[in-house]
């Protein structure tokens, strides 16, 4: 593009050529000066702290005295931890079933939305609301509901003759109880993703298979379907990925990683390792071992993808 | 079809009316279930938000009622004075603000700077850092958390708001320098050329013609920064252990935590809280939205 740009001023009359490579060098310093702060703070907060993380991993720190070199010692560590099993088992259940669940939710949504309908607008943003919600203050919020003598959710049970439950304190519903407040607080952006891909499939092609004599689930299962299927996939990997810190808010703020454990997720497992027991380099190592997995999973995702995932066009991954 | 017994024409339009009569049936039937429908969805959505809002009205002592009052009796406006009378909420949204003003400000002149960059300037690794960048957004923040604590903590910032606010140009803003490049190429480029015949330089540019031109991709920018680092827990939970520097979000958690403070007053300051987030939503929820729908997909 740019290039172009200097071939049009090189052609225009008044525009010494000779100048040329001056003029592109100095172009070239601008650039990178444009990029200069962002690229300072990439390789400052996340380039260099990545790679700094996998060498903190290798050792046994607890951020006062000098590093000790263990090695793989973190790694051997990690197998034998019955809390690391605890961590990894509480955030697969939590991010595998509540990621899908929002994004089920958000794509029925977001189908009801796509109706021609006048109080649209309205009900997209009641929808939109919940998730504008402040983490923090759905945390509280979600502590309030779920209170098991005072709480919403328990006035709800009781009215329709159901006995009280104690939610967040029960070691059997603690993750149900979380995965129900990211079904409130979760599906508005997925929702408002979804509808917008939802807009950009063309009217003609259901236009053209209902004269073909599709029907509503045909054109559902044949046309809506495999055109939303890159907006599912992207909202797949995005949703994953910010489960795993949003959780963190959540979880620390309701349970604690409790009862027993049952709650205690991966974040919060590296969060008191690092900050409340001072093992820099254990937490270091969980992080990285975070990190091969999610890229793990992602591989994998975009693998599974090449089968499900219709780009117009060819193919793009 | 002109050629067509009159009397053929009529029952071919009889029926095509009492066939249009049935789709319109349908019509209604379908438009009636699909309110219904997301009425009774609204309603289920509200419900919490309504808790909120009626929890933060109710008298101190009558939120912890069975049954409980559906409607505040009486209505108690005044806890919300009462909670700036006895917490340090005003405090606690002071450093909020300080802190997500200087590093949506700070966060949202790099990034379009970068963005432009990206999207206009033809320099050496272009390509390969714009994928770092877009490579970067896939990466959890726990695993930088560490090392940058150990750095900042080598600096001298912890307990201070820098740790907060420095790293904005790149933690935080990856997504708007890809929402900024992803506009930038809209902008025509004749624009460009001429300020360049005119012997402006590459920043200027940026400065005088891109800018002006992007207040609403700015406004976008500046929305989704300004809410994460008002909603931001784990970096300030870390790096802000002086009461005194706490933001609105670790506050909630010292309210119930050191100053067991009533539900009624909790759900008071978290609607303190979530206020200006909704009120920067209304203000530009259309162009918010299509900022996001704009950049989301359309990679």
């Amino acid at each position: 593009m740019s290039t172009s740009n200097v071939a049009k001023l090189v052609g225009q009359p008044g525009v010494v050529v000779h100048r040329r490579s001056g003029f592109r060098r100095r172009q070239e310093l601008e650039g990178l000066l444009c990029i200069l702060p962002w690229l300072i703070g990439f390789i400052l907060f996340k380039f260099g702290p990545m790679m700094a993380s996998l060498i903190i991993g290798m050792t046994q720190w607890d951020a006062l005295q000098p590093p000790r070199w263990i090695g793989l010692g973190n790694f051997q560590t990690m197998i034998t931890d019955p809390r690391w099993y605890n961590a990894l088992y509480n955030t697969a259940y939590l991010s595998f079933l509540s990621v899908p669940a929002q994004l089920a939710v958000a794509f029925l949504f977001a189908l009801m939305l796509n109706e021609k309908l006048r109080a649209m607008p309205l009900f997209r943003t009641i929808f939109y609301l919940p998730s504008q919600t402040p983490l923090v203050a759905a945390a509280f919020l979600w502590n309030w509901i779920y209170h098991p003598d005072f709480g919403l959710a328990n006035v709800l049970l009781s009215a329709v003759g159901l006995p009280a439950q104690n939610w967040l304190f029960d070691l059997q519903l603690a993750k149900p109880s979380l995965i129900l407040i990211t079904l409130w607080s979760g599906i508005g952006v997925p929702m408002i993703i979804f509808l917008a891909g939802l807009q950009g499939v063309p009217q003609s092609l259901y236009d053209a298979a209902s004269i073909d004599g599709a029907g509503p689930l045909a054109r559902f299962r044949h046309i809506t379907l495999p055109m939303v299927s890159p907006v599912i996939f992207f909202n797949l990997i995005i949703g994953i990925i910010a489960s795993f810190q949003g959780f963190f808010t959540i979880v620390f703020l309701t349970t604690g990683g409790g009862p027993v454990y049952a709650t205690l997720i991966y974040v919060l497992y590296i969060y008191l390792r690092a900050f409340q027991d001072f093992k820099m380099g254990y937490a270091a190592a969980l992080a990285w071992v975070l990190l091969l997995i999610i890229m793990a999973m992602t591989a994998i995702q975009f693998v599974l993808a090449r089968r499900w995932v219709y780009y117009e066009g060819g193919e793009r991954t | 079809m002109s050629q067509e017994p009159a009397q053929e024409r009529v029952i071919v339009a009889a029926g095509r009316t009492a066939a249009q009569r049935d789709a319109k049936r349908q019509a209604w039937a379908k438009t009636l279930i699909l309110y219904g429908v997301l009425i009774v969805l609204s309603i289920v959505y509200l419900l919490p938000l309504y808790w909120m809002i009626s929890t933060s009205l109710k008298q101190t002592g009558s939120e912890m009622v069975i049954p409980p009052q559906w409607i505040p009796n009486p209505i108690v406006w005044g806890n919300y004075s009462d909670v700036f009378a006895q917490v340090p909420v005003m405090l606690y949204i002071r450093n909020s603000v300080t802190v997500a003003l200087t590093a949506t400000l700070f966060g949202v002149l790099t990034a379009s700077l970068a963005g432009y960059g990206f999207a206009r300037v033809m320099f050496p690794g272009r390509n390969f850092l714009f994928a770092c960048c877009i490579a970067s957004l896939m990466l959890p923040e726990v695993v930088t958390l560490i090392p940058e604590f150990i750095l900042f903590r080598r600096m001298g910032w912890v307990n201070s708001f820098l740790p907060l606010i420095v790293p904005a140009p790149s933690t935080r803003s990856s997504f708007a320098v890809f929402l900024f490049r992803q506009y930038c190429l809209t902008i025509p480029l004749e624009l460009d050329e001429a300020a360049r015949v005119d012997g402006a330089g590459t920043i200027r540019i940026w400065w005088t013609i891109i800018l002006p031109l992007s207040k609403a991709v700015l406004a976008t920018m500046a929305i989704l920064s300004f809410t994460h680092h008002w909603n931001e827990f784990l970096r300030p939970l870390i790096y802000l252990g002086r009461p005194e520097l706490r933001t609105l979000a670790l506050g909630l958690r010292a309210f119930r935590g050191e100053y067991q403070l009533a539900w009624n007053y909790m759900m008071a300051v978290a609607l303190i809280m979530l206020i200006p987030i909704l009120v920067l939503f209304f203000l530009a929820q259309r162009q918010f939205v299509q900022g996001i729908v704009m950049t989301g997909i359309k990679g």
